[in-house]
């Protein structure tokens, strides 16, 4: 089976995105090898969907983008695993937000993970995940030279063994 | 996300990415990708289905953990519960982003 990358976008988009050839200066191959067994693996999560803390962390600026619509906020989140009762606030525009906002794991499967750590299926949740707003035309300069390496990071601050993203 | 994952597999830390386009995300040498047939915004599945949920996630992690190469794709076989028309119309915001309404209506 073979899943069909175009199923859900609009018939006036799918030529943008077809026959995409691999970006200027992202033409080499990366590859890191995965060392250890998964059961004593410490992960990390990474979504797209523009998440924060909800009352506790600044949201992404929707307001700008709103008013540059070619612009979208190009900063990232930290997320506690241990997130407990407290919400998720989502801040995308081009998505519906429902669904996550009724369900994280939606978007950012961190309970899903716990649970798995839990059941000795990887080794270990990292403390903290992270999530970004994926809408980013004019951002990528700034991902490649601030966002990426800030996440790196923390990733390595964290002891991350290798990271899950999604993008929405 | 590709750009991101690449940035950080170059730093040594193994990625998997799971994608409604997966066709794009291997065009743009993501090192591993795990493809799912789902409406955007919604990479894990439905809430609370926790079984879909979770299927996604251990395919993910057994692909990050087992790929031999770069450019694994992975593609999991489950389909959306909802018809397609219904699911197309459910995903998408409110109200167009603004990038769309700039598209549709490029005078403001």
């Amino acid at each position: 089976m073979r899943v069909d990358s175009f199923r859900f976008l609009p018939r006036s988009f799918v030529p943008l995105y077809e026959n995409v050839t691999p970006l200027e200066g992202e033409q080499d191959v990366v590859w890191a090898p995965f060392e250890p067994r998964l059961a004593g693996a410490t992960i990390a999560l990474l979504s797209s969907a523009g998440l924060s803390v909800a009352g506790e962390q600044e949201p992404f600026d929707l307001d700008r983008e709103r008013g540059e619509p070619g612009w979208g906020d190009p900063t990232h989140r930290v997320i506690p695993s241990a997130l407990g009762e407290r919400a998720l606030a989502m801040s995308h525009l081009h998505v519906n937000n429902d669904d996550t906002l009724a369900d994280r794991n939606v978007s950012l499967p961190l309970d899903v993970l716990n649970e798995l750590a839990a059941e000795g299926v990887v080794g270990a949740s990292t403390r903290s995940h992270y999530s970004v707003m994926g809408y980013q035309q004019a951002g990528l300069g700034t991902w490649r030279t601030q966002t990426a390496p800030a996440i790196v990071d923390l990733l390595r601050d964290g002891g991350a063994d290798g990271v899950i993203l999604a993008p929405v | 996300m590709p750009v991101l994952a690449r940035r950080i597999e170059a730093a040594g830390i193994p990625t998997c990415v799971v994608t409604m386009m997966p066709q794009t995300a291997s065009s743009l040498l993501t090192p591993r990708v795990v493809g799912v047939e789902f409406p955007f915004g919604h990479p894990f599945g439905r809430p609370g289905d926790r079984f879909v949920q979770r299927t996604v996630l251990t395919t993910a992690l057994r692909v990050l953990a087992g790929a031999e190469q770069p450019q694994t794709r992975v593609d999991i076989d489950i389909e959306w519960p909802e018809p397609r028309g219904q699911a197309y119309k459910a995903w998408q915001p409110s109200e167009p982003s603004p990038i769309v309404a700039a598209m549709l209506n490029p005078k403001g």
